[in-house]
């Protein structure tokens, strides 16, 4: 099918394009950008009128649930939200159950992703089997079922024997880390920013120093191994400064945040709400306005969504209890933009930290932009609209997020994979 | 954001925490348990304010002292008065707490009385109580975690104003184990709100929480120096399983830096009282000597807590 997208702003910052565009699909790849090709002849032609034509988003961490927690969320359920979300390819991370330890599980995952025929999915595979930080991975065969990188997710390899040696074998090959800083110590028990609100509301803290110490012993360790490493969900202030430094040194180390460590500090916790218990913690005002900055100027490098899908009986509970993580395929986009139109940043940058620049983390060259021969993932937002966050409008099965009942900008009217339109009419 | 221990008139619907409490709230609650105290010295000791009203006394963590005077407290005012203790662990949860709240409303329940193991835990029930339309059902917070524990701050008010009358020249020393205490933030939120002065806690530094100067505290490590001048020293109880490993050495040593002797006591005003919320650990944090001495005040204390408990429960009930 060949489609056309007609009069809408177009934006592809790895082409440095913003520019009123019409976009040519054909044969489920990007055919050209501007000028209509020779005897192209639409079968559809979409008005993207006060639109913008994005590439479809590139997220860094979307829990689908499956294997194992298919009581919170399936695969089918969360591809909808990543199609209404605009999300065109995402990469999974390992803490399933089982664990993404094994090359069968990862092929599996693959081939029923593949079948849906939805949004590209990446699994990310454990760093040590079943995440346990002893025994290290089949990497080589990992990659081979469709890995993209080794995690641990959220429970750091306590041994740095072990984690050296993990570094070093997938140094070995080239294939990519992506480490959470988080020192299993020093959060021992904590479920809050160890701060002024969790000291006041009797909720144990998390200090910074647990994020900082764990990176500097993962930067130390990168050096020596010399492998690729992603830092994922930085939340502090003093972790920015740490990750320049060692570039400042010359280690090539790149970094991410989530969306929702952009807008919310430890102060939303209010009375208690579970929606805010997360890891890493939300943490302070002045970190918070840290993250934003670093995100504007690229020392952090991308937004994800940390999409976490939650059902009901897992939050309402007191605050300590409940289960962490928000659900946020549906709001990365949005929360962007909201952080974009805050900062008074162009759309062309800060499009590109979930586009482009998560792409180039992932290691995905066929998605994250529109030049001709590319994928056509495309994402189509009305930029005036406002999405309103409720239940309802959530085609996640997780209504899990603190940002329900708020107005957020962007709203998505089309999603397209390989030039399928796969969201929108 | 509402306040959810308020109603619509700004009246106690809950009582959750002392925090954010207005003063005047807090001195209608002293001054309505005034007469209470009296009750006890009755005959009778029986009035008929919560006639017909069922309170379930709900305790998701052990505690005797506590469930007990608001039992007293509960039936002095004629209430019917349920107790449960619903044992909890983490690796056996069984019933969710809600399921278990929504259990005893359909038993037909006015009030429950929580105590709970994790900070936040009665405000969760409250939100759930108002999200299904049952607000006519009140929560007293009998503890949680490390958050509130609000009749005992409200108790030790009481003690205070009775030997000390006014809060507005006062200065009071909390000592002990501050970071898990309950009850030293509910005492903390309750004198700034009342108007005293100076309030000092006294801890090594691995017993205060972070930042704890900006709750509007000063801080002090040194014992002798801190207890200088004070009018009001208030004990927390130390919890055995804090006594050894990375929090502090031994009892002993604890005992001779923060442990309560006369000798130290001498420090403070010759008429300041000592408040401990029990149970005592005697010789850990106070010497025998000062907890029978004549400036402890800890038995009166009990006493008084079910005055106060009587009061917060009326005031709830609308009498």
């Amino acid at each position: 099918m060949k489609i056309r997208i007609a009069n809408g702003r177009l934006i592809d910052p790895v082409n440095h394009i913003d520019a009123q565009r019409d976009l040519y699909i054909a044969e489920g790849k990007i055919l050209a950008v501007g000028d209509v090709p020779d005897g192209f002849v639409a079968d559809r032609t979409v008005d993207a009128k006060g639109m913008v034509v994005m590439p479809g988003l590139v997220d860094l961490s979307a829990r689908l649930r499956e294997p194992g927690f298919e009581y919170r969320a399936t695969l089918e359920s969360e591809m909808q939200a990543a199609m209404a979300g605009g999300v065109t390819s995402l990469a999974c991370p390992p803490d399933t159950d089982p664990v993404l330890d094994e090359p069968g599980l990862v092929e599996m995952l693959c081939f029923r992703a593949k079948n849906m025929n939805c949004a590209h999915v990446y699994p990310v595979g454990a760093l040590s089997f079943k995440l346990e930080g002893k025994r290290i991975t089949e990497m080589a065969e990992l990659v081979e079922a469709g890995c993209v990188a080794f995690s641990q997710v959220n429970t750091p390899i306590v041994d740095t024997q072990v984690l050296m040696r993990a570094m070093q074998y997938a140094a070995t090959f080239g294939f990519r880390v992506w480490l959470q800083p988080i020192d299993p110590f020093l959060s021992k028990g904590g479920v809050a920013h160890d701060g002024e609100v969790a000291s006041r509301m009797g909720l144990a803290g998390i200090p910074v120093e647990a994020e900082t110490v764990a990176l500097e012993t993962y930067l130390s360790l990168a050096r020596l191994t010399g492998v690729k490493l992603h830092l994922t969900r930085i939340s502090s202030a003093a972790a920015i400064e740490c990750i320049e430094r060692a570039r400042a040194k010359g280690l090539d180390v790149t970094c991410d945040v989530a969306a929702h460590h952009l807008h919310l500090c430890d102060h939303d916790i209010g009375y208690f709400n579970p929606q805010c218990h997360v890891v890493p913690p939300l943490r302070s005002q002045s970190d918070r306005a840290a993250l934003r900055a670093a995100l504007a100027d690229g020392r952090i490098n991308a937004v994800c969504s940390d999409h976490t899908p939650v059902d009901d009986d897992g939050k309402q509970m007191p605050f300590a209890e409940a289960e962490t993580g928000v659900t946020g395929l549906e709001l990365l986009l949005p929360l962007t933009l909201k952080w974009a139109q805050e900062e008074k940043l162009p759309l062309l940058k800060a499009l590109a930290r979930v586009t482009a620049d998560s792409a180039a983390i992932m290691g995905i060259t066929k998605g994250g932009h529109l030049s001709p021969g590319a994928r056509a993932d495309v994402c189509v937002f009305d930029p005036e609209g406002w999405f309103k966050v409720s239940r309802e409008a959530l085609k996640s099965l997780g209504k899990n997020t603190p940002f329900l009942g708020l107005e957020l900008p962007g709203v998505v009217r089309y999603t397209l994979v390989e030039g399928r339109i796969m969201f929108g009419a | 954001m509402h306040n959810p221990q308020l109603n619509r008139k700004g009246e106690l619907q809950h009582l959750l925490t002392l925090d954010g409490l207005p003063a005047a709230i807090l001195k209608q609650i002293l001054d309505i348990a005034e007469p209470f105290t009296e009750v006890a010295e009755r005959e009778v000791k029986k009035l008929p304010l919560l006639r017909g009203k069922s309170v379930f006394n709900v305790f998701f963590e052990n505690s005797t002292r506590t469930r007990t005077t608001f039992e007293i407290a509960a039936k002095r005012l004629s209430a019917d008065v349920i107790n449960l203790n619903v044992a909890t662990s983490s690796t056996n949860k069984g019933e969710t707490l809600l399921d278990t709240i929504d259990n005893l409303c359909a038993m037909g329940a006015d009030m429950f009385v929580v105590r709970h193991a994790t900070s936040g835990a009665p405000y969760l029930i409250a939100d759930h109580l108002r999200n299904t339309g049952r607000e006519h059902i009140s929560v007293v917070n009998a503890g949680d975690g490390r958050h509130a524990h609000p009749t005992q701050g409200l108790l030790d008010m009481y003690t205070i104003r009775h030997y000390k009358k006014d809060f507005s020249q006062l200065t009071v020393a909390i000592v002990g184990d501050v970071l898990h205490s309950r009850v030293a933030r509910s005492e903390i939120a309750a004198l700034a709100t009342l108007g005293v002065p100076e309030i000092r806690v006294i801890a090594p530094k691995t017993l205060l929480p972070t930042n704890v100067e900006r709750m509007g505290v000063h801080v002090y490590h040194d014992m002798r120096e801190g207890l200088k001048g004070v009018d009001v020293v208030m004990m927390l109880r130390l919890q055995n399983e804090r006594m050894q490993g990375a929090l502090l050495p031994s009892s002993q040593e604890y005992f001779k830096c923060y442990g309560l002797t006369q000798e130290k006591l001498e420090l403070a005003k010759p008429d300041a009282i000592v408040l401990h919320p029990g149970p005592m650990n005697r010789g850990v944090e106070i010497d025998s000597a000062v907890a029978d001495g004549k400036h402890a005040v800890i038995l009166p204390q009990v006493t008084f807590g079910i005055a106060v408990r009587m009061a917060v429960m009326s005031m709830l009930a609308g009498q």
